[in-house]
Formats: structure tokens, C-alpha cells, sequence
């Protein structure tokens, strides 16, 4: 931001502070916000070099990157980087479903709160709950294949989670099942905010549900949609342990099908006493999410404007 | 008044419900197994996990209960209560901060700030764990609420600065004419103002620290230390031939958040959201 708009925008700083002398200079800032900082560079910087510092040695020497051509080398680990890709398939799904259902909530009228609370509720349940209920549910002689064969649909039915074929779509999909409700109070808060006039106009001109929406709705939508994107993106790279660790009782089998890169950290630090390495692969992990990040920012450099832009 | 109706707008509206109970169905219906199921039999749970139970029993509660939930939930309670004070304090002087003072580098430190807000936990795991041990704080809540506090600072200040910084400076101007200081302002002014973000960001961080799994498995070790999800996540290694009680246990975890939930489902949805809403 240069010095010619910080004149202009709102919030309490600059005319104040041409006109009152009472007020303490800028240095008094770091009085407020030096606790929090010291918190955060523990938390962050300090455990970031660390770990950075760590995944270039073995047992205290400077080992250079044979940390990374170990991990990188090691089939386990680009198994565990797959499947984290292959779970990015859940974010288009997300986001289908979620705009759908904000589509078809923001048209209702009765019952539209009720609805809404409902949809969103799975999004504040623990990870550990719903993957042991839903864990319990999916199992070979679980609910949901006792309500496939009660309604003639046994052919359907599958061990969800012992197949190694098909673990990892289960897991996808419990994922999907915790986050919609997320995406749709997101896309139906911004549907409720777009002004009603051009709607009104298309329906006057005959136009129907598919085309109004994908014409009107859909086009207003892109920041919205494009920031739950690449939130869903970062969950599925690197947010997901919880319920691989849960529903696979910390194995992430059956096998390897359903190794995530954080379990793989998480296995190679606690279990195998290979700290090194698990940091060269926390530090792969970081640097992915980073990626990720650098999107998240260029979406949300309005947002960021709005605080920081003054 | 007579409301025209399509043929057409009345079969739309027809689906949309169709659509929306087959939605909530979805959402609900786990929740529905967890609960009859908490009050089965394990044979009845078994042979009809989708009926309502024959002769409800409260023995799955009781033998769930006497497996340490009471314990698990006050160490739950204290790790949450120890880390939400702590991130709330911090993020209220810092958001303050960051809104009242213009200084150099403010933005760019800002913004750094908001990006940690997606560093993955287990990315920070290793070498928090090891600065614990040297300590000899591995099985301490203090390094896990100090943790807690740390990773949940960055979306509080985020969100506190953001509405710090929209507090008309008329009313602040008003307060300095008056000689208040900048703690005054910041106490009798700004604090009373900003009720529903601070109950928002609380209720946030409530849940975010109750539900966290990863950082308390790999920090308390000993087991009359563990939280709430540390301990369900044995229960079912432990149990796994009495799914009753099992969910009689994930009932009773669920069932602080559901009645939060029913109270103040605005600020669970408000604050759950505000990246996002704010990012348009």
C-alpha cells in the first residue's frame, strides 16, 4: 500500500493522529503485540528452523540432502503423496455438492435455518467421532451394507474399509460427508448477498433453475468458490491424519492403502525413531502446503487489504 | 393473497425438499446410530443396528463412564479453558495493536501471520516434541496449551484486528480528547464494543482445541493425562466387541458440542466462516 491511499481508507489511525499529540507513538505497538509474537515465533519460526536444521542431519552431522533422497526414494512415502493427490479428487465433489445444496437452501424459504443447521452441524463434530461412528457404520457387517441387502441392493454392498481398493474412496468420501456442510453456509452466504433485480429479469424472460444459475449465480461466485477450493485442497494435503489415524486404527491400511503423507511423518518420527527423516518429510509436506498457501494469498488479498491495507 | 403457483415452480419446490430431507437424512443419520445404538445390546446392534432399541439399557453409559471419561473430560476442560484464556488475551492486545498503531512493516507482519494460520500441525510435531523432552514437559499441559495457544493466535489476531480496525475513529478521536490513555480506550471503549467477535472467536477456539487430536495423542503419553479424543481414539481398539458402549462414549463426548451447538449455532456458523465470508 503506498502513502498516497493510506489517507483515504477508513479505521481509527491516521486523521487521529495528526491531530492528538497525546497519543503514544508507534513503538507502543510492540508493547501490545510483542506477547502474542513471542508465542507465534516459538510456535512457527522457532520449530520451522528446527525442523528445517534437522532434515539436513544424521545423529548431529551435517548430512546435506540425503534426507530428501532417502524420503524421496522411499516407495512408502511417494505412496503416502499419491494418496494425498489422489484425496484432492474429494474438492471438486465438495464443491458440486456444496453449491448445490446453497443453491437449493437460498430458494427455500420454510425450514431455510432449520436446514441450514442441520447441514452444517457435521462440520463441528471431532474427526475422532465421526470417523469411530462412521468407521463402525461402513464395516463388512456394519449398518450401512445390513441396509444395502435389506433393500435388495446387496450388490452394492462392499467391505468399505477392508478393501484395499476402495479404503481410500471410503475415506474420501467421510471427508466430504464432515466438510460440505462448510462449503455450503460459505456459497450460501454469498448467494443471499447478490443483489435479486437480474434474477427477477431472467425469470420474466422464462428463464429456468439451470439457466439462471448458471448464468447469474455461477459467474458471481468465482471468489468464493476459488477460496474454498484451495482451503478443501490445503485439508486434503496435509489436514487429513485424524481420520486416517482413527479409522485405521493408526495403520493406515489395510496395507499401505490408505498411507497419508502426515501419517507417514507421524510413523517415522514416533514409531520408527527416524526423526531426520520425518523432518526432510515434514519439511516436503511444508513446502507443498506453502504452494498451496501462496494461492490462499492471492485469493485473499482483498480480505487482507481490508485489515492490513490501511 | 393468492399466491400463483407454476406447475412447474410446484414440482421444483417438491424436489428441493426431496432434496434437502434426503441431505439432512445424510447428516443425521450416524448420529441416529450412535444414539440407539448407545442404548443396545451388542447382539441387538448387530442383527438391527436401524431399529430403535427393544429394551433400552443404560449399561453401555456406565461401563463407557467407568473407562475414564470423567477423568478425560476435566483434563479436556482444563487444556481448553488454560488455551482459550491464553489465545484470547494475546490476540485482544495484538489485534489492538495491529488496528490502532500504523508502523512500518505492519502489513507485511500481518500478513505473515495469517498465512501460518495453514501451517499443518504435524509440520511443527517433531521439533516441539523434542524442545518438550529436553524440558521434561512431555506428558505437561503446559506445553500443549503453550502450543494450543500458538497455533490458534494467528486466526484470532486475523480475526480481532479485522474488527479492531472498524471501530469508528470518531468514537477512539472522542476518548483521546479526554486525556484517556491507550489501555483506557482499549478497555472502556473498544472491549464493550466487541461482545459478539470475542464470543464468535471463543467459541472457535473452544472447539478447535476440545476436538484436537494429533498434538495430545503425541504429547500426553500417560494415561490419567489424556483428553477426551485421545482417549475414544483407543476406545474402539479397546472395545471392538462391544460397539454399545463405544458409542455410549461418543455419545456423551458429543453431547457438550451438540447442546453448544443448539444455543449458539450463530456464532458457531459466524465464526466458523469468517475467512471465508470476508475473503469476497
Amino acid at each position: 500500500m503506498t502513502d498516497a491511499t493510506a489517507t483515504t481508507t477508513r479505521g481509527p489511525a491516521p486523521s487521529g493522529s495528526r491531530r492528538s499529540s497525546r497519543r503514544p507513538g508507534p513503538w507502543h505497538a510492540a508493547l501490545w503485540i510483542g506477547p502474542a509474537a513471542i508465542a507465534i515465533v516459538f510456535v512457527f519460526a522457532y520449530a520451522i528452523y528446527q525442523l528445517v536444521v534437522q532434515s539436513f542431519k544424521y545423529k548431529g552431522a551435517w548430512t546435506g540432502w540425503d534426507n530428501f533422497r532417502i524420503v524421496l526414494t522411499d516407495p512408502l512415502f511417494l505412496t503416502a503423496l499419491k494418496h494425498n493427490m489422489e484425496l484432492l479428487l474429494c474438492v471438486p465433489v465438495l464443491i458440486a455438492i456444496a453449491l448445490l445444496l446453497a443453491i437449493v437452501l437460498s430458494e427455500t424459504i420454510r425450514g431455510h435455518t432449520f436446514f441450514r443447521g442441520v447441514l452444517f452441524f457435521p462440520y463441528i463434530l471431532p474427526v475422532t467421532v465421526v470417523g469411530v461412528v462412521l468407521g463402525q457404520l461402513l464395516t463388512l457387517n456394519g449398518p450401512v451394507n445390513t441396509a444395502l441387502n435389506g433393500v435388495g441392493l446387496g450388490k452394492l454392498a462392499a467391505d468399505w474399509l477392508g478393501d484395499p481398493n476402495i479404503a481410500l474412496w471410503t475415506m474420501g468420501a467421510v471427508i466430504v460427508w464432515k466438510e460440505v456442510g462448510f462449503g455450503i453456509v460459505l456459497f450460501l452466504a454469498r448467494i443471499l448477498s447478490l443483489p435479486t433485480e437480474t434474477y427477477e429479469a431472467a425469470s420474466l424472460d422464462g428463464a429456468g433453475f439451470w439457466r439462471k444459475h448458471w448464468s447469474i449465480t455461477l459467474p458471481q461466485m468465482t471468489g468464493v468458490i476459488a477460496f474454498y477450493a484451495v482451503t478443501e485442497a490445503i485439508v486434503m494435503v496435509s489436514w487429513v491424519f485424524n481420520y486416517v489415524y482413527i479409522m485405521t486404527n493408526g495403520q493406515g491400511g489395510p496395507g499401505d492403502s490408505t498411507v497419508v503423507t502426515e501419517l507417514y511423518i507421524y510413523r517415522m518420527a514416533f514409531q520408527n525413531q527416524q526423526i531426520e527423516l520425518a523432518a526432510a518429510a515434514a519439511v516436503i509436506l511444508f513446502l507443498i502446503t506453502l504452494l498451496l498457501v501462496i494461492i490462499f494469498f492471492r485469493l485473499q488479498r482483498k480480505s487482507l487489504l481490508a485489515v492490513v491495507g490501511e | 393473497m393468492a399466491k400463483v403457483t407454476s406447475p412447474m415452480g410446484r414440482a421444483g419446490s417438491a424436489s428441493r425438499y426431496v432434496i434437502l430431507v434426503a441431505c439432512t437424512l445424510g447428516a443425521l443419520l450416524p448420529g441416529y446410530i450412535m444414539l440407539t445404538g448407545a442404548f443396545k445390546t451388542q447382539s441387538e446392534f448387530l442383527s438391527s443396528p436401524w431399529s430403535l432399541p427393544a429394551n433400552p439399557t443404560f449399561k453401555a453409559f456406565t461401563e463407557s463412564w467407568s473407562a475414564g471419561l470423567p477423568s478425560w473430560f476435566i483434563n479436556t476442560i482444563l487444556v481448553t479453558a488454560g488455551a482459550v484464556i491464553g489465545v484470547m488475551v494475546l490476540s485482544a492486545l495484538a489485534g489492538w495493536g495491529f488496528a490502532y498503531w500504523q508502523f512500518k512493516g505492519r502489513e507485511t507482519l500481518l500478513g505473515v501471520i495469517v498465512s501460518l494460520m495453514v501451517v499443518p500441525p504435524v509440520v511443527l510435531l517433531i521439533p516441539l516434541f523434542q524442545f518438550g523432552a529436553q524440558l521434561g514437559w512431555i506428558s505437561t499441559f503446559r506445553i500443549l496449551i503453550l502450543i494450543y495457544v500458538g497455533l490458534m493466535l494467528p486466526f484470532s489476531i486475523y480475526l480481532l484486528a479485522n474488527f479492531f480496525s472498524a471501530i469508528p475513529h470518531s468514537l477512539l478521536e472522542a476518548a483521546q480528547i479526554d486525556g484517556a490513555s491507550t489501555g483506557a480506550i482499549f478497555r472502556r471503549i473498544v472491549l464493550p464494543l466487541s461482545g459478539p467477535p470475542i464470543a464468535t472467536l471463543a467459541v472457535v477456539n473452544i472447539l478447535w482445541a476440545w476436538n484436537e487430536l494429533l498434538l495430545a495423542l503425541v504429547f500426553l503419553q500417560d494415561p490419567e493425562k489424556h483428553t477426551l479424543m485421545v482417549g475414544i481414539a483407543g476406545f474402539r481398539g479397546r472395545y471392538s466387541l462391544d460397539i454399545p458402549t463405544v458409542m455410549a462414549g461418543l455419545t456423551l463426548v458429543t453431547l457438550p458440542l451438540v447442546i453448544a451447538y443448539l444455543v449458539g449455532q450463530r456464532f458457531f456458523i459466524q465464526g466458523l466462516t469468517a475467512g471465508g465470508i470476508k475473503g469476497e
